[in-house]
């Protein structure tokens, strides 16, 4: 167990301060080579420098092939893996603006190596009543897992610091999660996971000084599906993201299809002080953000930290779910 | 620092009570992840036919099954969704 602690220590610090160190030199090159968009909730023409995945990948994957060097199991590395694919399909995306059905397809891909590695367990375990096995269903879940999770992260992604934190508070939860049923490897990697993105939101929290973009917002998506699934904690999971997934879950009924994000009608409009506020337009999309300022115009930082809440309400619910998973009815 | 005061999350006055209602549809989600949970490991999971019958076609029946309870579940969820968020919905 000492062991074990030493090793979180190690590989947690390698991903905090490798992401935390790299990442302020990555806003200096891509500001100087112009790699800058609007931040478009900020008054005048505020440049922020985008795609931020590329200091998040290297500190992500240095953490998790220590962590592997400690455990050299099939899981671990199939987390490195999907990471580093996952931020490939993110890469593309940021280069080349891609269709809407892309990423759902490239990212089902991604959980390739999760079958061929044999990193996974078919029977789905559900809190309170045990386990069921259903092999042919639950390999269409490790395929579906990772686009879920990618497009799901990369759809909160709407205002300064939220994907990064949802990620942190969830991966933390989820960390604890398998602690609490002594997946201790698996929980470590989602530790790894947790540092790296919050050594991204220092500089990812309003206000922004770097977006992740789509190669950001996908490593850390892709990562923590692919978590998920090698540390058998999926309905965990799913409920620790529950706020992204209801943002999802939002659009996807209002708009009723699969659509790139840039295609669509923006569902919040700007007071004069650059509140946010809700959309009179029919047939915007109903999200997350939309329904937080339904009532009461929000500053951006407002909503950030009511999306933060909710997360922090998720993850104890994520927790709570972990016991019941000890517990059989 | 929490500020209860006024500016912040879900206590303004009771001016942004939309936000009490984001909170009873997590939990109306998390209530329905448990019990979805448990019709699939004690209705579904169990479900076998005689030896003779090709172990494939149980496996369909099951994910037939469990893709029918995922069915109910978003429309369930939608119900629950228009239900709670119906006044916003309308704006």
């Amino acid at each position: 167990m000492q062991e074990q602690i030493i090793i979180a220590i190690i590989v947690s610090s390698i991903a905090f301060f490798s992401v935390y160190a790299l990442t302020p030199i990555f806003i200096k090159a891509l500001t100087s080579r112009n790699l800058t968009v609007k931040d478009v909730n900020k008054k005048g023409n505020v440049m922020i420098p985008r795609p931020g995945g590329i200091p998040i990948v290297i500190g992500l994957v240095a953490a998790e092939i220590a962590l592997y060097l400690f455990f050299p199991i099939s899981e671990i590395l199939a987390v490195i893996i999907v990471s580093v694919l996952g931020f490939c399909v993110g890469l593309v995306d940021d280069r080349k603006v891609m269709g809407g059905w892309f990423k759902p397809l490239a990212l089902a891909f991604c959980a390739a190596p999760i079958l061929l590695l044999g990193a996974y367990d078919s029977n789905l375990s559900f809190p309170l009543f045990g386990s069921v096995q259903i092999p042919s269903l639950y390999l269409a879940l490790v395929v579906f897992m990772i686009p879920i999770t990618g497009n799901t992260i990369n759809s909160i992604d709407v205002l300064n610091g939220v994907a990064s934190g949802v990620v942190t508070i969830a991966s933390f939860a989820l960390a604890i999660s398998l602690f609490i049923m002594q997946n201790y490897e698996i929980g470590i990697a989602s530790l790894c996971l947790a540092f790296a993105s919050l050594g991204f939101y220092k500089y990812h929290k309003f206000p922004s000084r770097i977006f992740p973009g789509d190669s950001g917002a996908l490593v850390l998506g892709s990562t923590y599906g692919v978590i998920a699934i090698v540390g058998h904690v999926e309905v965990i999971a799913a409920i620790a993201i529950l706020p992204a997934v209801i943002n999802s879950f939002l659009f996807l009924t209002s708009v009723k299809k699969i659509v790139e994000h840039r295609e669509i009608k923006n569902p919040v409009l700007h007071t004069d002080d650059f509140k946010l506020k809700t959309t009179d337009e029919k047939t915007a999309p109903i999200t997350l953000v939309r329904l937080i300022v339904a009532k009461l115009p929000l500053s951006e930082k407002q909503i950030g930290t009511e999306i933060f809440k909710l997360s922090i309400f998720c993850g104890i619910l994520a927790v709570i779910t972990a016991f019941f998973m000890e517990v059989k009815i | 620092m929490w500020n209860f005061s006024c500016d912040n999350g879900i206590f303004y006055g009771g001016k942004n009570l939309i936000s009490v209602k984001i909170y009873a549809f997590i939990f109306s989600m998390w209530i329905l992840i448990l019990v979805g949970g448990g019709l699939m490991v004690i209705f579904i999971g169990p479900i076998s036919f005689p030896v003779d019958i090709d172990p494939k076609i149980t496996s369909v029946v099951k994910i037939s099954l469990a893709l029918f309870l995922i069915f109910i579940w978003v429309l369930i969820l939608t119900k629950i969704k228009n239900w709670i968020f119906r006044s916003q919905l309308k704006s």
